[in-house]
């Protein structure tokens, strides 16, 4: 007689939809390590000095900095000089407009779900398309351009807007930060730059769109966000890779900086390929991401759904140095099979009354272990600080695991800190209950995860909160039978 | 449209009903009563197939199809409901977006059109109605937050939209106020038909003089050791249990 347990066991296997590979022709640089590849990255970038210095800076940063160890994951060694830190569709000649863009690349987007004409996007969103090391579409420039709005791939504001690039970069996540922010500031290839003037209101989503196409190919891409004052932004991160046997890293930057009255909301949808149900392949994802609100009354949120990744080691935070500034982080991780999640946020409170909310909900199915981890910290200076923090795991079958660590460190008497944890399983009580009014298994364990994640989808654009919720029944399908 | 014969089971290894006979037709009201620990909730559990429990002998027919070969939520799909003993909270999914997810799949299984959600909330409200319930009861998680009254009355609300051919009730009364009761009772006559049947499981007659009974049967230590009229239930609150004891060991 089969008991929910032994059916838990079987829902977790539904393919990954978006693990095949796009063949184009590559134009790759290689494999390897050095200052010289850092010049030539730079130089294929056809960047100016300040930024190779500053790359340069990077690199030799790196050189004396160690591998984390941490973090509560396991994997092999990571070879460093064994990636290829750069590779991009070979341009058959300069893109004038979206029409130009390869047809092999576009039908790749496509089949993710990205279409890259314009009309047929949802009429809310812009979309940077970020294919291995480099972007290849933008949409809607004009259209935001009017309001004075950049948002265009890295390597473009470079150019075009080197003033603010130089005045922003490395100031939320200094180049010395730590070694995967340190390794990726040496050899970042591409990403994305939204600038939003003082003012205005982003009348759309912005979006990118991160694809790793390219064999042993290392994804490093660095995105900044700047919110002037009384700016609002809203902007979505999204990803996918094909399967592969090997490990494939991803060491990203984001920075985030919100002026005086200004608020970014920074979502994450990140679906890297997790590796097969025996824990081979799959991306190895190190990520640092942190907002300044540096700015009174600014506000920062960061959502994020991680359902990819055979390793994800990421800590979006704030530093909340405006007063009455307010940060805010929600998250879904999920994982599955072999997959090993650590993740969590750093609150850094030191302007006064700041505010900060934090709502974790990790679940584990099949082997996957699942860890928060989270720091708040009040400093000396942050009279009136505030944290909420609300972390929840949700057990599914009794081969995974779930972990948590706080850590708080408060130099305000002042401050006010909260902190709720609570560890569940899907019981079988709960599937029988609603197997008994009719519904499926897999349609019950479906709509208890999503409940259980309500929290967090709320804080999610709609049309995106449908798409992660999707996500997650897929990423979950084959945990229970 | 309801056979049962000879059924065994246990749970975790121990023997628990050990050779149940009944039959029940269309438009009955069965009350199946005993001492704790007879097999009551047992045998309401065994026939909403819940997975803890072992089957190992007998067998069930519902409308002449084997019952036990099916699955739970096949079971719930050709008509059978259970209204728990210990209704389970579902965290963070509304109390309304979980019965409409319920309906049309019972409703799909029955050949029907699914209902939308206009459709679904006028079906609704009529039922709140007739159980004289609160609307916030809707935009609440499943029994989250329920008082012990609330989850046993929102229950029998779950089976006034489901509609079922054969309602169990396990212990639907326990932890109930004599109001509560009425209002559960009331629900319970509202849905009595020719097409429907109602299997009461409970420890205490009280229930039964709201539902009152077309056949009592008694239960002790896995088997029925009397079956009656409604008056073996108005005994049975006179003598206790204990007099029972003794044609067991026959």
């Amino acid at each position: 007689m089969s008991t929910s347990t032994e059916t838990i066991e079987q829902l977790a296997s539904r393919e990954y939809k978006h693990g095949f590979y796009t063949d184009i022709e590559q134009e790759v640089i290689p494999r390897g390590l050095s200052e010289d590849i850092v010049r030539l990255i730079s130089a294929k970038k056809q960047e100016p000095q300040w930024l190779l210095d500053w790359r340069l800076q990077a690199y030799r940063a790196w050189l004396t900095m160690k591998e984390p160890t941490w973090g509560n994951i396991k994997y092999g060694p990571i070879d460093y000089n064994n990636i290829i830190y750069y590779a991009a569709p070979k341009p058959k000649k300069t893109l004038q407009s979206l029409d130009e863009v390869d047809p092999e690349i576009r039908r790749t987007f496509e089949k993710l779900g990205i279409p890259l004409e314009e009309q047929k996007l949802f009429s809310g969103v812009a979309v940077d398309a970020v294919f291995d090391s480099v972007s290849v579409a933008t949409t809607f420039k004009a259209r935001l351009g009017e309001l004075g709005i950049i948002f265009c791939s890295f390597s473009e504001a470079v150019h075009n807007h080197p003033e603010l690039v130089r005045k922003y970069l490395g100031t939320v996540v200094p180049y010395t930060d730590n070694f995967f922010a340190t390794l990726n500031s040496a050899v970042f290839s591409d990403g994305s730059f939204a600038y939003i003037p003082k003012g205005v209101r982003c009348p759309m989503e912005l979006s990118t769109y991160f694809r790793i196409n390219a064999k042993e190919t290392g994804q490093f891409e660095r995105t900044l966000i700047v919110a002037e004052e009384g700016a609002y932004v809203s902007y979505l991160e999204g990803c996918t890779a094909p399967m592969r046997d090997e490990n494939q890293l991803h060491a990203a930057v984001v920075e985030l900086v919100a002026l005086d009255n200004a608020t970014i909301k920074y979502s994450t949808v990140q679906n890297w390929y997790p590796g097969d149900k025996e824990g081979k392949g799959g991306i190895y994802n190190f990520v640092t991401k942190r907002g300044k609100c540096a700015g009174v009354n600014s506000k920062i949120t960061w959502t994020q759904v991680e359902t990819g990744s055979a390793i994800t080691w990421k800590y979006p935070g704030c530093i909340l140095q405006g007063d009455n500034s307010i940060g805010e982080f929600y998250s879904v991780a999920t994982t599955n099979n072999w997959q090993q999640a650590d993740t969590g946020t750093k609150m850094i409170h030191l302007g006064k009354n700041t505010k900060s909310t934090i709502v974790s909900k990790g679940i584990s199915a099949g082997h996957g272990q699942n860890t928060y981890r989270g720091l708040v910290k009040i400093g000396k200076g942050a009279t009136g600080a505030h944290n909420y923090s609300q972390c929840d795991s949700l057990l599914i079958g009794d081969k995974c695991g779930a972990h948590t660590f706080p850590y708080l460190e408060i130099k305000n008497s002042t401050a006010k800190v909260e902190h709720e944890a609570s560890t569940s399983k899907i019981g079988e009580d709960q599937i029988f209950y609603c197997r008994q009014r009719g519904l499926s298994t897999e349609d019950a364990v479906n709509m208890i995860v999503s409940g259980f994640c309500k929290d967090v989808f709320r804080q999610l654009p709609m049309e995106f909160a449908v798409e992660a919720q999707k996500l997650l029944s897929v990423s979950l399908e084959g945990s229970v039978g | 449209m309801l056979t049962v014969r000879n059924l065994h089971a246990r749970v975790a290894g121990r023997e628990i009903l050990r050779g149940i006979d009944l039959s029940m037709r269309f438009g009955e009201v069965h009350a199946i009563m005993g001492p704790n620990g007879s097999g009551k909730s047992t045998l309401a559990r065994v026939l909403a197939g819940h997975p803890e429990y072992e089957v190992t002998e007998g067998n069930v027919l519902f409308e002449g199809e084997d019952l036990l070969a099916m699955d739970p939520e096949t079971r719930a799909r050709v008509g059978v409901f259970m209204a728990f003993q210990y209704p389970v909270e579902i965290p963070g999914v509304n109390n309304s977006y979980f019965l409409k997810a319920a309906l049309n799949t019972i409703r799909k299984h029955r050949g029907e059109e699914e209902l939308d959600a206009m459709e679904f909330m006028t079906l609704i409200r009529e039922r709140m109605k007739q159980l004289g319930m609160d609307e916030v009861f809707l935009t609440r998680p499943v029994n989250e937050g329920f008082s012990g009254g609330e989850k046993k009355r929102n229950e029998i609300f779950q089976m006034a939209v489901l509609e079922p051919k054969l309602g169990i009730l396990d212990e639907t009364d326990s932890g109930l106020d004599i109001d509560a009761l009425r209002v559960v009772a009331n629900g319970v006559n509202a849905m009595r038909s020719a097409e429907r049947s109602f299997l009461v499981v409970t420890h205490y007659q009280r229930l039964l003089n709201y539902i009152v009974p077309d056949v009592v049967h008694v239960l002790s230590d896995g088997r029925i050791v009397r079956s009656g009229g409604k008056e073996l239930a108005l005994e049975l609150e006179d003598k206790g249990y204990s007099w029972l004891e003794e044609p067991v060991g026959k």
